[in-house]
């Protein structure tokens, strides 16, 4: 390992100074921070799920096996889908979402620093709440999808779907007011010249997130909170027995959530990438209007394609017919963006960096993903696939292939901007390539068994079915990951303190974000630039690298320059925890309910009457 | 605490923003357009719930329970209702006028009328009492229902209902709590033009729940 340890610079993470100890992070609101707290979280819940994961698979690594129980099972396959999409993934996004949407526009913070540490504690403690139950064996046991009737209390009379439904709405609080923040900083905190069409693709991308997330969340909260008053107050919106209810009520509304969320999960990946492959290409981002245009497309076709998850349930003819060529309709942009990654590829001057190795795997693997996408978009052939380790297989292409490839290129490429150091590249490609191998070994031959009918969610099997040996090979391939998880951690938090000083821009990249210090300094931008170019370190005119000029300057505190920094503060946590307790009650006691509302109320009336910020003079 | 409220007033415009709006004006918008499709889910399950009741009582029909003979009238009062709407939508125009007479606060006024217009405290009650009282008729209404025999509990129609209204009830609480909010904030220190923003904002929430609240009475109440 190249740890070749130099003095810190005046600006590096050890030379935070005033603002390190524990008490600086509970109270911090600066969104680079608040990043840097998802990230830690996220890759905590991503190996706690990947813990999970390992289970399953040693449970189904042969036939017959009986490692553990069928009901535990249940709860690690709920379990392990839940935490991969609500606590890994999406926060994984939204690192990125805190520490690089003001960083690319141009901005010294999201447009409600308050509101980005609420999100924050939010997620921390719903993350808390629904992963505890695991440890008592009574964790939620419906599947990621919760498809009622089953999860009323009728079919699931235990607190297991409890807490699946208060956690899952917790975590929609976190994720919209998250949302809201993050698309009013992208419409109104873009610098001068940063026009819609200058804005770098990832934050592009983010914008389109954020309006998914804004349409769709709602819908999943309502379906949610029918849920709870059927479990709670005996409604009878799921109550197909004695009240008439329609079966198809929570499939509906879940998938209209649901697949809107699958792009939720994607889409910020492939801004990443389309960071990363223009940067060791040295070529900008080919066709970046319809790049732009194709992500806006999926996003307004992905609000029409939802029954494709429910052609087994028989809409009829008419029904299928209009959601399996919407399905088909929508490869298409998804399509042209792999295309023009390609073209961005070719004839560029390419640099196999660990970054550039993960972002080429998404565009190899994702489309895998994305053509075993189109076999089902066909009701009849569907109708043969659901259900099975096919959907298993193409799943994991996609989110496997797709969002956590291209989370991985988005942080080997973005650590010397967290941190200011480099990793180090032999062992991030050991990651790789141990990575690329685990993942095609372990969801190539789902391929197969599904096909072969083996289906999803059967916590055992008999053999004779053709199934063994894929299987086998499936529970070979999940044993790779952990070693390369390891191999990961271990370089970061070694690099973390010992990697070679990055400085400000390390791979030579043209966006905004690489014209400031790495680390950034708390206030981002010592002058709030004036842009003219997409890329301003490539292309832009004088007025950009003059700016870049002065904003890579090192050194220099927010009081020297006189800009006003907003106050540090614990009341977004407080608040968050006032949410938590409340929700809490309502398993346990009436009194916390009541306790949990005091707090949020007394810490929210005492936050929105303080000011977020010295005045000016 | 009157040191911080004072703090409140403080614009955040010095910062540059890339459309010259408050980012609190934008963010207002999304978080509308969130609210929109909240309702739509909540009022969609009611249509596809309308009329599949098995058991009443009913909204628009009547009904004989099959066990005791008993027969439930139509259950929605519609005239009652209807004062109420009428009732919110006022509270509308009164919203309007508190936030015109907080914009206009430093501009001299001379005649009685003028000053009652400008009176932000007045127009500020106004609306909140107004909402209070869409709220009293709200009790009113789930309680002579669950008189009445239909509670979330009874039907598809009850649980859809009580959940749907229920729902925009629970939105006007919220939006009179920030109305007596701006109030105590009036009274502490005088709401002035360049607390605009701060009513406007609460303005365009009352609005979209009232406006809400018109679809809702159309599709529940007035359509058979
Ligand atoms: C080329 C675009 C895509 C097409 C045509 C497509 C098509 C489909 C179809 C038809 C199903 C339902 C299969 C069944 O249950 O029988 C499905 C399931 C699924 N897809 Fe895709 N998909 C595409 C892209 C994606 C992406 C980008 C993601 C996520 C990043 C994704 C994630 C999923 C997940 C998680 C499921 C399974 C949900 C469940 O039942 O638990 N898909 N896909
Ligand atoms: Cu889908």
């Amino acid at each position: 390992m190249a740890t070749t340890a130099r003095p810190a610079p005046e600006h590096s993470p050890d030379a935070y100074g005033e603002h390190s100890g524990l008490w600086s992070w509970l109270s911090t609101v600066d969104h680079k921070r608040i990043g840097i707290l998802y990230l830690y979280t996220a890759l905590f819940f991503f190996m706690f799920g990947g813990v999970e994961a390992i289970i399953i698979r040693a449970q189904l690594g042969a036939p017959n096996q009986h490692l553990v129980s069928a009901e535990f099972y249940n709860q690690l396959f709920t379990m392990h889908g839940t935490t991969m999409i609500f606590l890994a993934i999406m926060p994984l996004s939204a690192v990125f979402f805190n520490f690089l949407i003001p960083l690319q526009i141009g901005a010294r913070d999201v447009a409600f620093p308050r509101l980005n540490a609420f999100s924050y504690w939010v997620y921390l403690f719903g993350g808390i709440f629904i992963t505890i139950p695991i440890f008592f064996a009574v964790a939620p046991n419906g599947g990621w999808f919760g498809y009622a009737p089953l999860t009323t209390r009728a079919y699931s009379p235990g607190i297991n779907i409890d807490f699946w439904v208060i956690g899952l709405q917790i975590l929609g609080i976190s994720s919209l007011a998250a949302a809201f923040n993050f698309l009013t900083t992208i419409i109104n905190l873009r610098a001068p010249g940063m026009t819609l069409m200058r804005m770098p693709m990832f934050t592009w991308m983010a914008f389109i997130v954020q309006v998914l997330l804004v349409l769709a969340f709602p819908v999943i909260t309502i379906a949610l909170v029918f849920l709870l008053f059927d479990r709670f107050f005996g409604t009878n919106f799921y109550n197909t027995v004695s009240a008439g209810a329609d079966p198809l009520l929570w499939q509906h509304l879940f998938w209209i959530f649901g697949h809107p969320e699958v792009y939720i999960l994607v889409l910020p990946a492939f801004g990443l990438v389309s960071e990363v492959l223009p940067t060791y290409s040295k070529k900008p981002l080919f066709g970046y209007p319809v790049m732009v245009y194709s992500g806006i497309l999926i996003a307004v076709l992905g609000f029409g394609v939802w029954a494709h998850h429910m052609f087994a349930v028989g809409m009829g003819p008419i029904a299928d017919t209009f959601f399996g060529l919407t399905t088909m309709l929508i490869a298409i942009p998804t399509g042209v963006k792999i295309f023009n990654w390609i073209a961005t590829m070719a004839q560029g001057a390419i640099r196999y960096t660990t970054a550039m190795l993960f972002g080429i795997g998404l565009v190899a693997l994702f489309t895998i993903g994305g053509i075993s996408g189109i076999m089902h978009a066909s009701p009849p052939a569907d109708l043969q696939q659901t259900d099975t380790y096919f959907i298993v297989a193409h799943f994991h292409y996609v989110l496997f292939g797709g969002s956590i490839m291209g989370i991985f290129a988005g942080l080997y490429h973005y650590f010397p901007k967290i941190t200011g150091r480099l990793m180090d590249e032999k062992l991030g490609k050991i990651h790789f390539w141990l990575t690329f191998i685990a993942m095609n070994l372990t969801f190539f031959p789902m391929h197969f068994s599904g096909m072969l009918g083996m289906p999803r969610r059967i916590y055992t099997y008999d053999s004779g079915q053709g199934w063994d040996l894929f299987n086998a090979l499936s529970t070979a391939g999940a044993m790779i990951f952990p070693i390369a998880m390891l191999i990961f951690i271990y370089n970061f938090l070694v690099s973390r303190k010992r990697g070679e000083i990055a400085g400000s821009n390390p791979w030579g990249a043209g966006t905004l974000e690489w014209t400031i210090p790495s680390p950034p300094p708390e206030y981002n931008f010592a002058k709030i630039p004036t842009v003219t170019s997409r890329y301003p370190l490539w292309e832009g005119k004088e007025v950009d690298y003059e700016d870049a000029r002065i904003n890579s300057q090192e050194g220099k505190t927010a009081a020297d320059l006189g800009i006003i920094m907003p106050y540090s503060t614990i009341k977004p946590l407080l608040v968050a925890l006032g949410l938590i307790v409340m929700f809490c009650g309502l398993i346990s006691s009436r009194a916390l309910i009541g306790v949990g509302a005091a707090l949020m109320i007394f810490s929210l009336y005492s936050w929105l009457l303080s000011p977020l910020e010295p005045e000016h003079h | 605490m009157p040191a911080s409220v004072a703090h409140t007033s403080a614009p955040t415009s010095h910062h540059y923003t890339t459309l010259g709006l408050d980012s609190r004006k934008v963010a207002i918008w999304a978080f509308i357009g969130s609210e929109c499709m909240l309702f739509v889910s909540l009022i969609s399950t009611y249509l596809i719930y309308k009329g599949r009741s098995i058991v009443g009582p009913f909204p628009h029909e009547t009904w004989t329970d099959p066990a005791t003979g008993h027969v439930f009238k139509p259950i929605l009062n519609i005239p009652v209702t209807s004062a109420s709407t009428f009732v919110l939508l006022m509270s509308s125009l009164f919203m309007v006028l508190a936030l015109a007479a907080v914009q206009n606060k430093e501009k001299p006024k001379h005649t009685r009328g003028e000053r009652v217009l400008g009176n932000s405290k007045l127009w500020l009650w106004m609306t909140a009492i107004a909402g209070a009282t869409f709220l009293g008729f709200q009790a009113f209404e789930f309680t002579s229902f669950v008189h009445e025999g239909l509670s979330i509990r009874t039907n598809l129609f009850g649980s859809s209902f009580f959940t749907l209204t229920g729902f925009h009830g629970a939105h006007v609480t919220a939006g009179v709590i920030w109305l007596v909010t701006l109030l105590a904030i009036d009274y502490r220190r005088g709401l002035g033009s360049k607390d605009s923003l701060l009513v406007d904002i609460a303005a365009l929430y009352w609005h979209f729940v009232d406006v809400i609240w018109i679809v809702i009475f159309t599709l529940v109440y007035l359509i058979k």
